[in-house]
C-alpha cells in the first residue's frame, strides 16, 4: 500500500512549486538584464534627447524651460498625490537643494561615461550644458520612476525621448492644472515677472536660479489676498519660512529694495503659525523671546516628544541595580546625564516603562528630566520642614522626600482634591513616610502654616514650555489666559515667601518654577516679588541653561535675575522650564511694606499677612527704629488719601515710581524705600482684601502665633497697637 | 482625625498579627522617635509624633493624608489593610511566599497564587496564615492568605491555589482613586 506512494518518484515528475516561481522570477529578471545590455547600444536616452534638443530651436526650448518645473513629479495618474519631496520645492532653493541637484549631475556623469558614447564633447561645454542637464534631471528622475511601468507598454520604447515627454505633459497637463497654477506659479511669476527676459536661453535660466537661490521674494499683498482663498500646500510654505529667516538674519545684503523688515515679519508669523498650527498670538510672544531663528528650532522641537526619562528612588534602590533589572526586562536605557545621579533616559522598552513590576514595587518615577531641576535647585536637607506648594502628581514632592531621606517634614498642597489622588498614590508607592498631604489654595497658606525652612513653588502657568506634551496649548492661549496665570503666580509667590521662616538656620529658601517660558509669568513675577518682599536671587546651583531676562521689550527687570534659570526644549531637550532660587533675608521687613501702610491709612483691625504681625512681635524695638524716620512721609501720603480720596490713589504714583528704581540701585537695602515703593500698590491690594481678609485673618493669625512663634518676648496685639498709636501722636506733635 | 478607641486598636492589631506576629510591638516602639496611629476618614495613619504635631493646623475637610495609611475600618467596622501598609509590613513579616517570575504578573494583575506558580515557602505555615508574597528577586508584591498549609502544599497538583489575594502592589495602578 505504502509502496504506492513512492516520494522519490514524485519527486521527480515536474518542479517543484518552488522552482516554478522561481523561474517566474528569473524571466522577469532576465527582462531588466537585457535592457540594461541594450540600453548602451541604442545610444543613451539620454543622448538622445541631448541631440534632439540641440536641433530644436531656441524658443522651443523657452518654453520647455517654462513649462517644465510644473510637471516635474511621477508621471502617472498618481501624480497629484504621490510627489517627489524635492522636486516639489520651488526653483529658488536652498543650498542643501544645490547640493542634491548636483548629484543628480555627477551619477548622470557617470553614467554617460559608463555608456562610452561619444558625448565627450558635450560635457566640454561645461557651464552651458548644465542647465540643460538641470531639465534632463528631472526627466531621467521620471524615466527612472517609469521603469517597470512605462517600459512595460512597449509602445513607449518607440517614441522618441521628446515626444513622450510631450505627451506626459499633455496628460499632466489636464492633471496638474489645478496643482500648479496654486504652487508654482506665483514663486515663479514672481521671479519671471523680476528677472524679466532671463529664460532667453537655457544658460540664463540656470544662472538666474542660482542667483534666486538667495534672494528671496516676498509675495505682494494681492498674492496673499489669493492664499487665503487658496491655501498654499504645506511644503511651499515650509521653504517660504526658510527662506525668510534667511533674509531676517542678514537682513542688510539680502533684503528686497523697498521692503520694510516688518512686512518680512508679517509675512512670517502668517506662515508659522499656519505651518506649526499655532495662533498669530503666541507666535508673536514666542517672536519677542527668541531670535528668529532659533524659534524656527523652538518649534520644530515642539513637534517631537521629549524622551522618557524615569528617576531611580532611592528610598527603595539604587540606579545601578534598577538598571540592571530593566535592562533584563528589555528595557533600553542610558543615564540622564552628568548632572543627575537619580535619572535614566528610556530609549525604548519591549514592555509598557509605567507598569512593570519594578514601578509598582516603586523602585522608579516616570518624571521629565526638567523637572528634576528644581528640587535640586532647592536642596532640600535633611531634617528640614518643606512645603511643596503645588504637589500634584507629586514627582517633585517625592524626590524632595529621597533627598531628605524621608526625614522632617514635607507638607504637599495642591488646590485639586482630584490631583491629590495621584500624589497619595506616588507617595504611598515610593516609600514616603514624611508627608502631610492637604488640600489647600496656595494663597491661603500662610495662614494655615509658616515658618518652613524651604518652600517649592511650582506655579500653574500656561504651558508654553511643553508644547510637546499637551499640543492644545498652541491654540487656546491669548492674553488673557497669561495674564491671569500671571496674576496668580504672583499672589502664590508671595503667599510663599510668607510661608518662609527667613530666620531659619539652614534654609530661607524659595524655588519658583513654571513650565512656561513666558516672561510675563517667571522674570515679571520674580521681580515683583523682589519688589514686594525682602527676598533676594541666589544662584541655582544649576550649571546649565540659559540666563533670565533682566530686559525685554520695555521692561527692565532687578538685574539679579541673571541668577535664575531657563531651560529650553530645543538646546537642552528637556520641557521648557524656568527656575528661580530665592531666599528670604528677612521677616521683618515686609512689615513695613504691607503691614504699616495698612494700619497707619485706614483702620483695618489685622495686618494683612500673619507673617509681618509675627516679625512685628518678635522685635518691636528694632520694628520702631526702622520706622520712625519714616513718619513724617507716612503722614503725609496719609492726609493725600485722607483729603481726596480717590485721587490720591493717583498721585503718589510718581514718586512711587521713581522710589522703585531708586530700590533697585541700592540693592534694595533699605526698607524705607522698598515701603514707599509699594505703598501705593498695598493701598489698593488693602483694600481688595478688607472684606476677605480681616474677617478670618485674626483666627489665622492667632493660630499661626500659636505654632510658630512661643517666644516669650513677645507682645501682645493690642498692647503693641496702643503703643504704635502712642509713639506716631508723639511723633506728630 | 483622633486616636483609635479601645475596640478599634484591638480590631486593627488582631489585623497585623495575623501577618507580623508580635513583631508589631517594633512598630510602636521605635527607636527614631515616637509613632502613633490615627483614625481620619476612617482610614488609619501611621505617623511619628512630630508630623502629627505639624499636621494639627491643617483643619480636617483639608486634611487628605498623612504618614503612612494602613488601611481602614469598613462600615461593618472591620479593619481592612491596604497595599500602602505593605512597607512595614514586609520587613517584619514572619511567614513569606516566593512566586516565580512567570507567576508575578498574574499576581500583580489581582489573581490568586497557584501552586505552579510557588517559588518558596516559608517552613510550617499553617493554613489561612497571614503571609507576604514576594517575587524571586525579594521584592515585596503584596500580601494573602496561606491556603494551604506548607506540608499540604506539596502534594497539591499544579493549578490548585496556595495563597488566596489580598491586596498586590498592582493596585497602585488599578486603583489609585479608592486607595486612601
Amino acid at each position: 500500500m505504502g509502496r504506492k506512494l513512492d516520494p522519490t518518484n514524485k519527486v521527480k515528475r515536474g518542479p517543484g512549486r518552488k522552482s516554478r516561481k522561481q523561474k517566474g522570477a528569473e524571466t522577469e529578471l532576465a527582462k531588466f538584464l537585457v535592457d540594461e545590455d541594450t540600453e548602451p547600444k541604442r545610444l543613451s536616452s539620454r543622448a538622445r534627447k541631448r541631440a534632439a534638443k540641440r536641433t530644436l530651436p531656441p524658443v522651443q526650448a523657452k518654453d520647455k524651460a517654462e513649462k517644465e518645473p510644473p510637471q516635474k513629479g511621477f508621471t502617472d495618474e498618481n501624480s497629484e498625490w504621490l510627489k517627489p519631496v524635492k522636486r516639489k520645492r520651488p526653483a529658488d532653493e536652498s543650498d542643501g537643494e544645490d547640493d542634491s541637484d548636483s548629484q543628480w549631475e555627477q551619477e548622470e556623469d557617470e553614467e554617460e561615461e559608463n555608456t562610452g558614447a561619444g558625448l565627450k564633447t558635450e560635457e566640454a561645454d561645461g557651464g552651458k550644458e548644465k542647465d540643460g542637464d538641470d531639465d534632463d534631471g528631472s526627466d531621467d528622475d521620471e524615466e527612472m520612476v517609469d521603469d517597470y511601468g512605462a517600459m512595460d507598454d512597449a509602445d513607449g520604447e518607440e517614441l522618441l525621448p521628446i515626444e513622450r515627454a510631450a505627451r506626459k505633459q499633455k496628460k499632466l497637463d489636464a492633471a496638474m492644472e489645478q496643482d500648479s497654477d496654486e504652487d508654482e506659479d506665483e514663486e515663479e511669476e514672481d521671479e519671471e515677472a523680476e528677472s524679466g527676459s532671463e529664460h532667453a536661453d537655457e544658460e540664463d535660466t540656470v544662472q538666474a536660479n542660482i542667483d534666486e537661490m538667495d534672494r528671496f521674494k516676498l509675495p505682494d499683498s494681492e498674492e496673499r489676498e489669493k492664499e487665503g482663498v487658496l491655501p498654499l500646500d504645506l511644503q511651499s510654505i515650509h521653504q517660504r519660512i526658510k527662506d525668510n529667516v534667511d533674509v531676517l538674519s542678514n537682513f542688510a545684503s539680502k533684503r528686497e529694495e523697498g521692503k520694510e523688515r516688518t512686512e518680512y515679519l508679517s509675512l512670517l508669523k502668517k506662515d508659522l503659525s499656519m505651518y506649526y498650527s499655532y495662533n498669530t498670538f503666541l507666535i508673536e510672544k514666542l517672536l519677542d523671546i527668541f531670535p528668529v531663528s532659533e524659534l524656527i528650532d523652538f518649534l520644530e522641537a515642539n513637534e517631537i516628544h521629549r524622551p522618557v526619562t524615569i528617576r531611580t528612588n532611592t528610598l527603595k534602590t539604587r540606579r545601578r541595580d534598577l538598571a540592571q533589572a530593566l535592562i533584563n526586562r528589555g528595557v533600553n536605557l542610558d543615564p540622564l546625564g552628568k548632572w543627575s545621579k537619580v535619572g535614566l533616559v528610556i530609549f525604548d522598552s519591549s514592555v509598557p516603562i509605567g507598569a512593570t513590576p519594578e514601578y509598582l514595587a516603586g523602585q522608579y518615577m516616570l518624571q521629565g528630566a526638567s523637572s528634576l531641576l528644581p528640587v535640586m535647585a532647592l536642596s532640600p536637607q535633611e531634617g528640614e520642614s518643606v512645603l511643596d506648594m503645588s504637589s500634584a502628581p507629586g514627582g517633585k514632592t517625592t524626590y524632595m522626600a529621597q533627598l531628605m531621606r524621608n526625614t522632617g517634614v514635607i507638607v504637599a498642597n495642591d488646590a485639586s482634591a482630584e490631583r491629590l489622588k495621584s500624589v497619595v498614590g506616588n507617595i504611598h508607592r515610593l516609600g514616603v513616610t514624611n508627608t502631610v498631604i492637604c488640600n489647600y489654595d496656595g494663597r491661603q497658606f500662610p495662614k494655615v502654616m509658616g515658618g518652613f525652612d524651604r518652600v517649592l513653588l511650582d506655579a500653574p502657568c500656561s504651558g508654553t514650555g511643553v508644547i510637546s506634551k499637551d499640543p492644545a496649548v498652541k491654540t487656546s492661549k491669548d492674553e488673557t489666559d497669561i495674564q491671569r496665570s500671571a496674576h496668580l503666580q504672583k499672589e502664590l509667590i508671595l503667599s510663599a515667601i510668607d510661608s518662609l521662616n527667613a530666620e531659619s538656620a539652614t534654609g530661607g529658601y524659595l524655588v519658583y518654577c513654571t513650565c512656561s517660558i513666558m516672561v510675563e509669568e517667571n522674570e515679571w513675577v520674580v521681580d515683583y516679588a523682589l519688589k514686594k518682599r525682602n527676598v533676594k536671587l541666589v544662584p541655582t546651583g544649576l550649571d546649565f541653561g540659559k540666563e533670565g531676562f533682566t530686559r525685554f521689550k520695555e521692561r527692565r527687570f532687578h538685574p539679579s535675575l541673571r541668577l535664575s534659570r531657563r531651560f529650553y526644549p530645543h538646546s537642552h531637550n528637556m520641557d521648557g522650564f524656568f527656575v528661580a532660587k530665592l531666599k528670604k533675608f528677612s521677616n521683618t521687613v515686609p512689615t513695613t511694606s504691607a503691614g504699616e501702610p495698612a494700619e497707619e491709612e485706614n483702620v483695618p483691625a489685622e495686618t494683612e499677612t500673619p507673617a509681618p504681625s509675627k516679625g512685628s512681635a518678635k522685635n518691636p524695638g528694632s520694628k520702631v527704629k526702622t520706622k520712625k524716620p519714616l513718619k513724617v512721609k507716612a503722614d503725609m501720603a496719609k492726609k493725600k488719601v485722607a483729603t481726596n480720596g480717590t485721587v490720591a490713589k493717583n498721585l503718589p504714583k510718581k514718586p512711587t515710581d521713581v522710589l522703585k528704581k531708586k530700590g533697585i540701585k541700592d540693592g534694595r537695602k533699605k526698607p524705607k524705600l522698598a515701603k514707599e515703593g509699594t505703598e501705593m500698590a498695598k493701598e489698593v491690594k488693602v483694600e481688595e482684601k478688607k472684606e476677605e481678609g480681616s474677617r478670618f485673618e485674626k483666627k489665622m493669625g492667632k493660630k499661626k502665633r500659636k505654632n510658630l512663634m512661643n517666644k516669650n518676648n513677645r507682645m501682645g496685639k493690642n498692647k503693641f497697637k496702643k503703643f504704635k498709636k502712642m509713639l506716631s501722636k508723639e511723633e506728630v506733635a | 482625625m483622633r486616636p483609635l478607641t479601645e475596640d478599634e486598636t484591638k480590631t486593627m492589631f488582631e489585623k497585623l498579627s495575623k501577618y507580623i506576629g508580635e513583631n508589631i510591638k517594633l512598630l510602636v516602639d521605635r527607636p527614631d522617635g515616637t509613632y502613633c496611629f490615627r483614625l481620619h476618614n476612617d482610614r488609619v495613619y501611621y505617623i511619628s509624633e512630630k508630623i502629627l504635631k505639624l499636621a494639627t493646623n491643617i483643619s480636617r475637610d483639608k486634611l487628605v493624608s498623612v504618614g503612612t495609611c494602613f488601611g481602614k475600618f469598613t462600615k461593618t467596622q472591620k479593619f481592612r489593610l491596604h497595599i500602602t501598609a505593605l512597607d512595614f509590613l514586609a520587613p517584619y513579616a514572619k511567614f513569606k511566599v516566593w512566586v516565580k517570575p512567570g507567576a508575578e504578573q498574574s499576581f500583580v494583575y489581582g489573581n490568586h497564587v497557584l501552586k505552579a506558580g510557588l517559588g518558596r515557602i516559608t517552613e510550617n505555615t499553617a493554613q489561612y496564615q497571614g503571609v507576604v508574597v514576594y517575587s524571586m528577586a525579594d521584592v515585596p508584591l503584596g500580601f494573602g492568605v496561606a491556603a494551604k498549609s506548607t506540608q499540604e502544599c506539596r502534594r497539591v497538583d499544579p493549578i490548585s491555589i496556595v495563597v488566596f489575594h489580598q491586596a498586590d502592589i498592582g493596585e497602585y495602578i488599578r486603583s489609585e482613586d479608592t486607595l486612601t
